[in-house]
């Protein structure tokens, strides 16, 4: 039985951001991972959605260490990534690579696209020749040499982002994650890319956590998609299982909100189910299920207790109470 | 569509900034017209110029190194471009208002809500200035009532950075409504918020403009927007509108290839894979490509579109084209022909 | 595309000359667009022209000055206290010496100070900034900034008069009094910028990839920063020269009979306002010096500024 290429277990961020109250002070958290749990298998593109406050860009950055865990871990082919704290040997490191969402800042503007993709290769392949590797990895992305001596800020977005995936894929990774790769380009820019990522998955054999808040990009990309709210997930299931038959009541809300642009597309989304109410911050997590605040079929077991994730159908799996089996009654 | 004369009509507007290195030519006569109740739209992707033309029309480009060689800009007939400050200042607020698109960096942080707000209850309305400070402070509230904010009172102490980005955006809605302008143009007002509050914020927006009879405009790059809020759209390219129709007939048949290239660029919900994208690079404004700017990415690109720049062709009563395919409506491609 | 398929062809060598030939242009290029916004204020040429002139002036004093002698110890009582004339353009002092050209050596003494000092600060503050921004909310940091206030917490002029007095009063011991006070801005400068660089999605994508501290100091963080660090380096020029010609004139930094231009304003005060070039003209020259500094960081200031855009 496949343990999947990465396992997120029971994995919990809390960020201490301050005290309240003058004598009794009250420690204030904010609770970004609350208690995650999924697996991702190797080959698969395993997408997270989510708004902000959700949690996704943080288990990202958990994932390639840039944050300690508060509680949980997160296994690599079966090996705790954080046995060690923060530390992490050269291999895994050169195994986990990210792309981040700002190309504008992951790009350091006063190196040039050499130096950028240099210094990875220096890291993790110090026995080859950097100038070369940095040119196929341009030609990888389908960038022209001559980038080679550019700024970032020469560069279109788009392009800049390709820099990025250059030099994600500079250290041959198994798994990247990819965290709002297009969300800051245009949309005649976002096809390119995602093209070009999907076509380098297949060639170099690579798994894929892809975080976006855009659910029709998502639709196309992923194989299987995991939704989170507040920290927690609400549901997972395989893509097209979820788009066309979402469980949880979040889920439907985001999906009924989505401006589309066919009619096809109107056709298949959720009723209309009207958010109200802003999203409570991660600071403020609601008791209970945290979305009971905006739910619309929230029942009064929804305000006191938790649910616990339920298998709906078979791979698909939904956190809420409206699908708990009510507990048999003799 | 609407026989009454226009509320504001932008005609052949040319806008260049200096630079070093030259003179970026980015506004290249555009032609745009908004009429009275109507929602129109405006679609272009970064760079295109819809930012430029906006504020252009509120005259609040920089200027050097903006430049404006030519055009008009009408509103209710007289010329933006032309009017006196005294009289642009009561256009702006009242006759024209803007929405921008980061809430967060159009308020400022070391003010409160209600620092911000009662100025401009003060100073646009003739009555306003003889307004005792009581009167300006009942007044404010009811812009944040009418927007779904809850407890006012309070709001009108708060600092921006008090409130969550939906509120913000809301905030400024309220704002840009309070004065009950005839024109209200919004610039990407959902882009910077999570889609669950986009949504609540735009359909605030379309109550609101219902419910006062206000006109909008609409700029924004995401296509599903535009298709849920308005009754005309605009699309732009590199500082030229290239197509314009009511709303359903864009989407249903896009004529233009830019517009079907987007078109095809947008990720469906029923799935289908992501598109290309359309090859190529926006133009340097520097130097933009002779003829039809969009010619060196055009997959339909003829001899012709290399040397003129094409004008509109009307291929129907509300839909309108500038790609010479269309001259004379020959086999003019639809969508489907335009795929590889 | 056809350089493309050449580095395929030809190999490495061919490439490597490219992206070099590339490299270069593009920096040409960028003089260029920055001499173009830098030309556009007329103070900023200023600025810059009065400080070339200065130190070609200074560099080329013995060449330059009419009576290079004059600085040596010299009299000359037949030719003392003249006004300005065509021979000595400054007039001459109470000895005999020629002021003109004991002003244009004094630029040695003030650039000298100016450039011996930064040299020793800057590094050492940039450093300390470095260290305690990055690892921010560390001892590390704690330890650093507490002894950055500390020494930024004395009046500068009075602790650069303490250890001036403490040592024997020379020009030597005037840039160390100096160079002891000015050490903390720096650090403060580069302290505040790197916190915040350090949240910026490249430094993580360095450490991620595995990249050492120095890595991440000196090739990451460091080149974001030149800009303000340059602009202040020459704002601070300027104050480098007025307080060390403060210290010349109380009698703690260059003694007579060396020329100072801080010295030079001190010996001739007694004679105000009778002999009033003895004063004015190093005065004048001090005035200019640091005129010439502060317009030019001024310019070098806007233009950084604007390439952030």
């Amino acid at each position: 039985m496949n343990n999947g290429i990465l396992r997120v277990e029971g994995l919990k961020k809390h960020f201490l951001i301050g005290h309240r109250g003058v004598l009794k002070r009250e420690p204030i958290t904010v609770k970004a991972v609350d208690g995650v749990f999924f697996s991702v298998q190797k080959g698969e593109t395993f997408g997270l959605v989510g708004e902000s406050g959700s949690g996704k860009s943080t288990i990202a950055y958990i994932t390639v260490g840039m944050y300690q865990p508060s509680e949980g871990t997160i296994y690599f082919r079966d090996r705790d990534l954080f046995a060690d704290g923060l530390k992490r040997s050269r291999e895994l490191r050169k195994e986990l690579q990210i792309v981040f969402q700002d190309p504008g800042s992951s790009l350091n503007p006063r190196r040039t696209v050499r130096q950028i993709l240099e210094l990875p290769l220096r890291i993790h392949r110090p026995q080859e020749d950097p100038l070369q590797e940095a040119m196929r990895l341009l030609e990888m992305v389908e960038l022209p040499i001559e980038y080679l001596h550019k700024y970032p800020h020469m560069l279109s977005g788009g392009e800049k982002q390709m820099v990025a995936v250059a030099r994600a894929l500079a250290t041959n990774p198994s798994l990247i994650i990819l965290d709002e790769p297009t969300s800051a380009l245009d949309v005649s820019v976002q096809g390119k890319i995602i093209n070009l990522l999907i076509r380098l998955q297949r060639e170099l054999d690579l798994t894929y956590l892809f975080i976006t808040h855009d659910l029709s990009l998502m639709r196309n990309v992923a194989t299987r998609v995991a939704i989170m709210y507040l920290g927690k997930v609400c549901e997972v299931a395989e893509a097209s299982e979820f788009f066309q038959n979402p469980q949880h009541p979040y889920t439907q809300m985001l999906l009924s909100s989505i401006p589309v642009v066919s009619d096809e597309e109107d056709a298949i989304k959720p009723e209309k189910i009207v958010s109200t109410g802003e999203i409570p911050s991660p600071v403020n997590v609601p008791s209970g299920c945290s979305f009971h605040t905006r739910c619309p079929h929230v029942m009064d077991v929804c305000r006191r207790i938790d649910p616990v994730m339920v298998e709906t159908s078979r791979g698909h799996i939904a956190r809420c109470h409206l699908f708990e089996q009510p507990p048999e009654r003799k | 569509m609407a026989a009454s004369a226009p509320l504001l009509e932008i005609s052949d507007l040319a806008v260049h900034f200096r630079v070093y290195g030259g003179i970026l030519k980015v506004l290249d006569g555009v032609n745009f017209r908004v009429d009275v109740g109507e929602k129109v739209g405006l679609v272009g992707e970064t760079g295109c110029g819809k930012t430029t033309t906006m504020k252009a029309i509120l005259r609040i480009l920089p200027v050097p190194p903006a430049v404006i060689p030519r055009g008009e800009i009408r509103f209710k007939g007289e010329d933006i471009l032309k009017m006196k400050l005294d009289r642009l200042g009561q256009v702006r607020g009242r006759g024209i208002s803007m929405i921008f698109q980061d809430p967060t960096a159009a308020l400022n942080p070391v003010f409160t809500v209600g620092q911000q707000m009662k100025p401009v209850i003060q100073y646009t309305s003739p009555e306003g200035r003889r307004l005792s400070r009581r009167q300006i402070h009942e007044k404010a509230l009811s812009p944040l009532q009418e927007v779904g904010l809850a407890d006012p009172e309070r709001l009108l102490r708060s600092y921006p950075i008090q409130l969550s980005g939906g509120m913000r955006q809301r905030v400024c809605i309220g704002m840009a409504l309070s004065t009950n302008p005839e024109l209200l143009i919004a610039d990407e007002p959902g882009t910077s918020l999570d889609v669950t509050i986009q949504d609540q914020v735009l359909r605030l927006l379309h109550e609101l403009v219902q419910k006062k009879q206000t006109s909008v405009i609409l700029i924004t790059h995401t296509l599903g927007v535009v298709r849920e809020m308005t009754d005309r759209v605009y699309v732009m390219y590199a500082g030229n509108m290239v197509e314009v129709a009511v709303t359903h007939k864009l989407f249903s048949n896009p004529l233009h290839p830019y517009s079907q290239g987007l078109m095809k660029a947008v990720p469906r919900l029923t799935g289908g894979g992501v598109a290309e994208g359309i090859p190529g690079r926006i133009p340097t404004y520097q130097s933009p490509p002779t003829g039809c700017r969009f010619h060196p990415r055009c997959p339909h690109v003829m001899e012709i579109c290399r040397e003129l720049k094409p004008p509109f062709f009307k291929v129907d009563a509300d839909h309108e084209v500038a790609c010479f395919l269309y001259e004379g409506h020959g086999s003019a491609p639809t969508a489907e022909a335009g795929a590889q | 595309m056809t350089q493309q398929v050449k580095a395929q062809e030809s190999g490495l060598s061919i490439t490597h000359q490219v992206v070099l030939e590339l490299q270069r242009r593009n920096r040409r290029e960028n003089l260029g667009r920055a001499w173009y916004k830098f030309s556009r204020n007329p103070l900023s040429i200023i600025g810059g022209s009065t400080v070339l002139a200065v130190t070609l002036l200074a560099i080329f004093a013995p060449l330059v000055a009419p009576f290079p002698e004059h600085v040596k110890p010299f009299t000359d009582f037949a030719n003392a206290s003249r006004p300005p004339s065509l021979t000595h353009l400054f007039g001459t002092d109470e000895i005999g010496r020629d002021i003109l050209s004991r002003v244009i050596f004094g630029f040695r003494e003030a650039l000298g100070m100016g450039v011996v000092v930064l040299a020793l600060v800057v590094p050492v503050g940039v450093l300390m900034g470095l260290v305690a921004g990055y690892f921010h909310g560390t001892w590390i940091d704690t330890v650093i900034m507490r002894l950055t206030d500390i020494f930024l917490a004395v009046p500068p002029l009075v602790l650069a008069l303490a250890i001036a007095s403490v040592l024997k009063p020379n020009l030597f011991n005037a840039m160390m009094a100096v160079s002891l006070m000015w050490w903390p801005w720096y650090t403060r400068l580069v302290y505040g910028l790197t916190s915040a660089l350090r949240n910026e999605f490249f430094v993580a994508s360095a450490e991620t990839s595995g990249a050492g501290t120095s890595h991440i100091l000196f090739r990451e963080l460091l080149p974001n920063m030149i800009s303000p660090i340059f602009t202040k380096m020459s704002l601070d020029m300027g104050w480098v020269i007025i307080i060390g010609s403060m210290l010349s004139y109380v009698g703690l930094g260059v003694q007579p009979p060396k020329p100072g231009l801080g010295t030079m304003v001190a010996s001739g005060a007694k004679f105000l306002p009778d002999l009033w070039w003895i004063s004015v003209f190093p005065g004048l020259a001090i005035v200019v010096i640091v005129l010439g500094f502060n317009l030019l960081g001024d310019g070098l200031r806007d233009l950084f500024a604007a390439e952030e855009v």
